[in-house]
C-alpha cells in the first residue's frame, strides 16, 4: 500500500510536469508565430510608421502598400504564371504517376524490380543537385524561357515520390476486386479507370496536394530556366521584388503577405491531404 | 508509364551523365566544350579553399539538423503526442512554416535579422532583454547559425508531424499493456514509444540529410553565401559557378561531387535499413 504522502508527491510532480509541458508548447508556438505576425504588422504600416513604431499592431491598418502591389500588373502576371505551372504540373504528376503506379502494382513483367529502382532514382537526386545539367538539356531542346520547360522538369522530379506513394496504396486494394471486374467484362484499363481510381481518390488527393505545394514553392528551377520577366513565377518575382525594393521594408512585407496568401488558403483547405501525402511518402 | 520513363530519362538520367562528361572540360557554356582537362576540375576543387569551406558548411548544417532540430522535433511530438487538448491547433501552427515557400521565409527572416534594432525584430528583442545586439547575417561567425535557426523554424514542424504520425500508429493495446504492467511515463517513452517509432525516425533522418544537402533558396536569398563565403554551401557554390560566373565545367564538377555525396548516403542508408529489417 502506498501511503498518502507518496501519492501526493507524485501528483504534485505530475502537475509540475503538465505545467512545464504547456509552458514549453506555448513558448514554441510563440517562436513560430511571432515572426509571421511581425511581418504582417509591418506590411500594414506606412514606410514612416514601419521605422518609427515597428513592432506595435497596425492600428488603424494602412492598406496603401497592399493596394500598391495589387495594382501592379506584374504581380498578377506572376500569379497567373505560378497558377499555370502549378496546375499543369500537378495534373501531369497525378496522371503519369497513377498510371505507372498501376503498372507496378498490378502487372507482372520481366525486369519490373529493376525498372522500379529506376523510377525511384528521383528520390535520391533532388532537382537542386542536377540543376546545371537540367539547364543545359532544356536549353538544348529550346524550352528555355518557356513555362513548359519548368513544368516538365518539376513533373519529373515529383514522379518518383508520387509513384511510390500510389503504388503502396494500389497494392492494398484486394486483387479479388480485379478478378471480379474481369468476370464482369472489364478490361485492365477499364478496371484502372472505373474501379481503382475512384477507390484511390484519397491518395490521389494527397499526391496532388503535395504536388501543388512543392510546385508552387519552387524557386530554383524557375530561376535557372526563366529570365524573361513576363514568365516569372511568384517565387521568382518575390525574390526579384525584394532585390529591387529591399530598402522599403514595409512594401516588401506587404508583398510577402500577398505572396503567401494563396499558399495559406490552400493550406487551410487541404491541410489533411498535404499531411497524409507527406506521411504516406515517408512512413513506408 | 512510358511517358514517366521518358521524362525521367530526359530530365534526370541523361543530364546527370552529361554532367559527368562536362565536368572534365573547361567550358564557359558558349559553343561546344572542347577544352578537355580530364580530372583537372576535380583537382582544382580539392585545393579550392572556398569549396572545402562549402563542403564543411553543408556537413555542418546536416550535423546541426540531426543533433538539434530532430531531437527538438521529437520532444515537441512527444509532448503533443496522443492525448492533449487542442492537438490539431498545435499541429496546424507548427506545420504552417513548412507551407510558406523558402523564398518568403528567407526574405521574412532577412527583415527580422536586420542589424538595427528599430528595424530588425530579433535585435529589438535582444535589446529589450539588455543583451548585446548582433549582426546576425553580417558576422562571419554567426551567419551559419542564424541560417540554421531559420531552417529549424521552417522544417521542425515537418519532422514533428512525422513523429506524431509514428506515435499514433503505435497500437493502443501495447501502451495499455505496458500501463497495466506499471511502467512509468519515462519508461513508456524510452522502452515503448521510441523503439516502436524507430522506422519513422530513420526516415526523418534520411529526409533531413537529403533536405539539408539541397537547401538553396534560403541561403541564396539571405546571404548569397556571404559574408566572405562564411555561409557558402555546396548548392550556392555550384549555382555561383554555373550561373553567375559561367564556368560550367567547374560547376558540373561541383554538381558531380554533390551527386556522389547524395548517392553514397542513399546507398549506405538503404543497406543499413535492409540490414536492420532483416534482424528485426
Amino acid at each position: 500500500m502506498l501511503d498518502n504522502s507518496v501519492i501526493k508527491r507524485t501528483r504534485s510532480k505530475e502537475r509540475i510536469m503538465t505545467v512545464l509541458k504547456y509552458f514549453l508548447l506555448i513558448l514554441a508556438v510563440i517562436l513560430i508565430i511571432v515572426p509571421i505576425v511581425i511581418i504582417v504588422f509591418g506590411g500594414l504600416k506606412t514606410r514612416g510608421e514601419f521605422y518609427a513604431i515597428p513592432y506595435v499592431p497596425p492600428i488603424p491598418p494602412r492598406w496603401q502598400n497592399i493596394i500598391e502591389i495589387l495594382t501592379l500588373k506584374s504581380f498578377w502576371i506572376m500569379m497567373r504564371n505560378s497558377l499555370v505551372v502549378t496546375l499543369s504540373t500537378t495534373f501531369l504528376v497525378v496522371v503519369v504517376s497513377s498510371m505507372s503506379a498501376f503498372v507496378f502494382s498490378r502487372m507482372v513483367f520481366k525486369g519490373k524490380a529493376a525498372i522500379f529502382q529506376f523510377f525511384t532514382l528521383g528520390l535520391m537526386f533532388p532537382a537542386t543537385v542536377a540543376i546545371l545539367p537540367i539547364f543545359l538539356i532544356v536549353r538544348q531542346i529550346g524550352l528555355q524561357n518557356n513555362l513548359i520547360g519548368v513544368i516538365l522538369v518539376l513533373t519529373t522530379f515529383q514522379i518518383s515520390m508520387s509513384t511510390v506513394i500510389l503504388r503502396n496504396f494500389f497494392m492494398d486494394i484486394p486483387s479479388e476486386l480485379q478478378d471480379a471486374s474481369c468476370i464482369d467484362g472489364c478490361n485492365t484499363f477499364g478496371f484502372f479507370r472505373r474501379i481503382l481510381l475512384p477507390l484511390a481518390r484519397p491518395s490521389l488527393a494527397a499526391v496532388a496536394a503535395l504536388a501543388v505545394v512543392n510546385t508552387w514553392n519552387d524557386l530554383l528551377v524557375a530561376l535557372v530556366l526563366l529570365d524573361r520577366e513576363k514568365l516569372w513565377t511568384l517565387q521568382l518575382g518575390t525574390m526579384q521584388f525584394q532585390g529591387q525594393y529591399g530598402q522599403d521594408l514595409s512594401l516588401v512585407s506587404a508583398f510577402l503577405i500577398l505572396a503567401a496568401v494563396p499558399a495559406v488558403i490552400f493550406y487551410v483547405f487541404a491541410q489533411r491531404n498535404i499531411v497524409s501525402g507527406l506521411t504516406a511518402g515517408s512512413i513506408k | 508509364m512510358i511517358p514517366a520513363a521518358a521524362l525521367i530519362s530526359i530530365f534526370l538520367v541523361y543530364p546527370i551523365i552529361r554532367c559527368g562528361y562536362l565536368s572534365t572540360f573547361d567550358w564557359n557554356g558558349m559553343g561546344p566544350a572542347e577544352d578537355f582537362i580530364g580530372m583537372g576540375n576535380f583537382l582544382d576543387l580539392f585545393t579550392d579553399k572556398v569549396f572545402l569551406k562549402a563542403i564543411g558548411n553543408s556537413f555542418m548544417i546536416v550535423a546541426l539538423s540531426l543533433s538539434i532540430q530532430l531531437p527538438l522535433a521529437m520532444v515537441l511530438a512527444l509532448m503533443v503526442g496522443r492525448k492533449i487538448r487542442g492537438r490539431g491547433f498545435y499541429r496546424t501552427i507548427f506545420f504552417l512554416p513548412y507551407v510558406l515557400s523558402e523564398t518568403i521565409t528567407a526574405i521574412m527572416w532577412r527583415i527580422l535579422y536586420n542589424p538595427e534594432a528599430h528595424r530588425g525584430f530579433i535585435n529589438a528583442v535582444f535589446q529589450a532583454f539588455g543583451w548585446e545586439t548582433q549582426a546576425w547575417l553580417g558576422n562571419t561567425n554567426l551567419v551559419l547559425f542564424s541560417i540554421f535557426m531559420v531552417l529549424t523554424w521552417k522544417y521542425i514542424g515537418f519532422h514533428m508531424l512525422l513523429y506524431i504520425t509514428g506515435i499514433q500508429n503505435i497500437p493502443r493495446d501495447v501502451e495499455e499493456a505496458a500501463l497495466i504492467d506499471g511502467v512509468t511515463k519515462r519508461q513508456m517513452v524510452t522502452h515503448i514509444t521510441l523503439p516502436l517509432i524507430m522506422g519513422t525516425v530513420r526516415t526523418s533522418v534520411y529526409l533531413s540529410v537529403l533536405g539539408s544537402l539541397q537547401v538553396f533558396a534560403i541561403v541564396w536569398i539571405m546571404t548569397k553565401g556571404g559574408p566572405v563565403n562564411a555561409s557558402e554551401i555546396l548548392s550556392t557554390y555550384m549555382y555561383r559557378f554555373s550561373f553567375v560566373r559561367f564556368q560550367l565545367g567547374y560547376g558540373a564538377a561541383i554538381a558531380i561531387i554533390m551527386l556522389i555525396i547524395a548517392l553514397i548516403f542513399s546507398i549506405t542508408y538503404r543497406s543499413f535499413v535492409s540490414r536492420t529489417e532483416r534482424v528485426a
